[in-house]
């Protein structure tokens, strides 16, 4: 706990748009991404103008392009999934590459690929220039409601502490000459398993005495407000009006 | 596996959004019970932290090969489905925004088939077997075993009807049930055993501590004399009011049913008034109706083309629509006409 609490998606910058309030970054990211998986599949150039977009914000991120293909990979289960599409969808059939392939099934492939990466590719974006802390703030001024941002701020906080220390009981084990290689191993995981959920729901009860121990009836007390100014809306919608006006183009081409 | 953006289209995603946040609506309440006022916070939240660090423990099957867990049925056997919903949900909601795991649009039916499903399907097989079985520790396993085998393909097939209704492409059903329910089978004998061991564990060391097996706590004997005597009971709490839980569950499935299966076989000609009016020629000047082209149109989902099928998922969204409004409503009128003592919200939420 002591590194601080920025995440590993978090790359620490004074961008225009780590300046930005995280309610408004929030709103955007999923306007912008309604708007994207509403947009008709067939109109291939607005999807290349979305991606202009976000590499845009990148760019005024200062997010370096490595760094956001990196991340781009968690994606990969769902590619191979894309990619058997044009296979098992049945359709009109047509030849790419000497391989009888459906069209249905290529639309689909890429509606999904599409879609899919360039909301990830948002999510990056948001998660890369924001810090936990006031990601939690910016999803409660959304009206979130309270109780989950205190439960959501709890996990984020011990998340962490609890990983360290399920990493601490695999080098005991370790260190005691075993080692995980089957089914009949799954016994002791299983046991560690349920170590940590004993020591995490009793550290959630020591936790919960501390902090009654220093005033808390419930509610967590806010200390900064986060106000946005509207030319800070205003910066922070420009992503989502233009994807929309590209959203609106596509469905009248 | 988290459902990305643009797999399910922009109107189904919604209404599972509304699906989503109504459940953690209902199970914010839930779990104050669960855990207790003011300790439902710190104590969920950390649930919540050994749900996400429960998912990285790798359980290897073989050859190279490894799964882990996915902790839904877990969560609801160890700290009841209220908490367990809402713990998933939060660990997918920050897997969402933090780790871009899982699309944002999507995150209402990620929450729906892996929070809601999963967990509410485990606990109501537990709490049925667990009232059937004698209650020892190894029927208290056996029915986590059993619950959490058959959640994980129940999440599946909750994921394939949603597929069927907003699918944005239209792979054969047949194939897309068979597929996702087939690995998933495969996937839930993993998931039972490792959950079945867990549940067992820490029953030998906290039994206290696993919400699923409340009723196995033995009553407390002191030894006089050498002898062991009962504790007297302590005085009786006063009588809670009566739940209406039950009754409102019971309701709820029954119009499921109805809706859901009954409908299949329901008479196919239209009713009463339409027939009349189809044999007297009223109906000629009749407009279709505005919200004729909805997806719901005619007590049909659109792109489903099986008649029963149809109607039956009709009838199921229909039902859980209306509950979800219906509570809503209930949920605002109520809380107008009880407003919060002032002493317990000194800093109103910003």
């Amino acid at each position: 706990m002591g590194a601080g609490h920025a995440h590993k998606l978090y790359r620490h910058g004074h961008s225009p748009v780590h300046a930005l309030p995280p309610h408004c970054k929030l709103a955007a990211v999923l306007c912008f991404v309604l708007v994207v998986v509403s947009t008709p599949r067939e109109a291939v150039w607005a999807f290349a103008l979305y991606a202009v977009l976000l590499a845009a914000v990148a760019a005024v991120a200062r997010i370096p392009a490595g760094f956001l293909l990196k991340r781009l990979l968690i994606e990969v289960p769902f590619v191979a999934f894309a990619l058997l599409m044009p296979f098992v969808v049945p359709g009109e059939q047509t030849e790419l590459l000497g391989v009888s392939v459906s069209v249905p099934g290529l639309w689909g492939a890429w509606n999904v690929l599409a879609k899919g990466t360039l909301g990830v590719a948002a999510s990056v974006i948001l998660a890369s220039t924001t810090e936990l802390r006031s990601l939690l703030l910016g999803l409660q001024r959304l009206r979130m409601p309270p109780l989950l941002v205190q439960i959501a701020s709890f996990m984020i906080r011990y998340g962490d502490v609890i990983t360290d220390e399920l990493r601490r009981m695999s080098i005991a084990r370790r260190s005691r000459g075993f080692e995980a290689s089957g089914v009949r191993h799954w016994g002791v995981l299983a046991k560690t398993a349920g170590a940590l959920f004993i020591r995490s729901y009793e550290r959630g009860e020591r936790v919960h005495l501390a902090m009654v121990s220093r005033g808390y009836t419930g509610a967590m007390p806010v200390i900064d407000e986060m106000t946005a100014s509207r030319t800070q809306w205003a910066y922070a919608g420009a992503l989502p009006l233009t994807a929309l006006a590209v959203c609106l183009l596509g469905w009248t081409v | 596996m988290h459902v990305p953006d643009g797999f399910i289209n922009a109107p189904v995603s919604a209404v599972a959004g509304v699906v989503a946040a109504g459940a953690v609506a209902v199970s914010l309440r839930g779990a104050r019970r669960e855990l207790g006022g003011e300790r439902t916070a710190p104590l969920a939240g950390l649930v919540a932290a050994f749900i996400f660090a429960v998912q990285m423990l790798n359980f290897p099957v073989a050859a190279g090969t490894s799964g882990h867990l996915l902790g839904g049925a877990l969560a609801a056997i160890l700290v009841g489905p209220f908490t367990g919903v809402l713990c998933i949900a939060v660990v997918l909601l920050m897997q969402g925004i933090l780790f871009a795991d899982g699309g944002l649009t999507a995150l209402g039916v990620n929450i729906t088939v892996m929070g809601v499903v999963t967990t509410l399907v485990a606990y109501a097989l537990f709490r049925g077997l667990t009232g059937v079985l004698p209650r020892t520790r190894r029927s208290t396993t056996a029915a986590a075993f059993v619950a959490a085998l058959v959640s994980v393909p129940a999440a599946a097939a909750a994921f394939t009807l949603i597929y069927a209704v907003g699918g944005t492409t239209d792979v054969p059903l047949g194939k897309v049930l068979t597929a996702m329910v087939g690995v998933h089978v495969l996937i839930g004998i993993g998931e039972a055993a490792i959950t079945a061991l867990t549940v067992g564990a820490v029953l030998a060391v906290r039994p206290d501590l696993v919400h699923g097996a409340r009723g196995l706590a033995a009553p407390l004997k002191l030894r006089v004399h050498g002898e062991l005597v009962d504790v007297p009971a302590p005085a009786a709490a006063p009588a809670a009011p009566r739940s209406t839980r039950k009754v409102w569950a019971t309701g709820l499935a029954a119009a499921l049913l109805l809706a859901g299966f009954v409908s299949f076989y329901a008479s196919a000609s239209p009713d009463g008034l339409e027939k009349v009016a189809a044999d007297k020629g009223i109906d000629e000047k009749t407009q279709e109706h505005g919200a004729a082209d909805s997806p719901l149109a005619d007590y049909g989902v659109k792109d489903v083309d099986d008649a029963r099928l149809s109607g039956g998922l009709a009838g199921v969204i229909g039902v859980g629509a209306t509950v979800v409004v219906g509570s809503g409503v209930f949920w605002a009128v109520r809380r107008r006409s009880t407003p919060q003592a002032p002493v317990t919200r000194t800093t109103e939420s910003v």
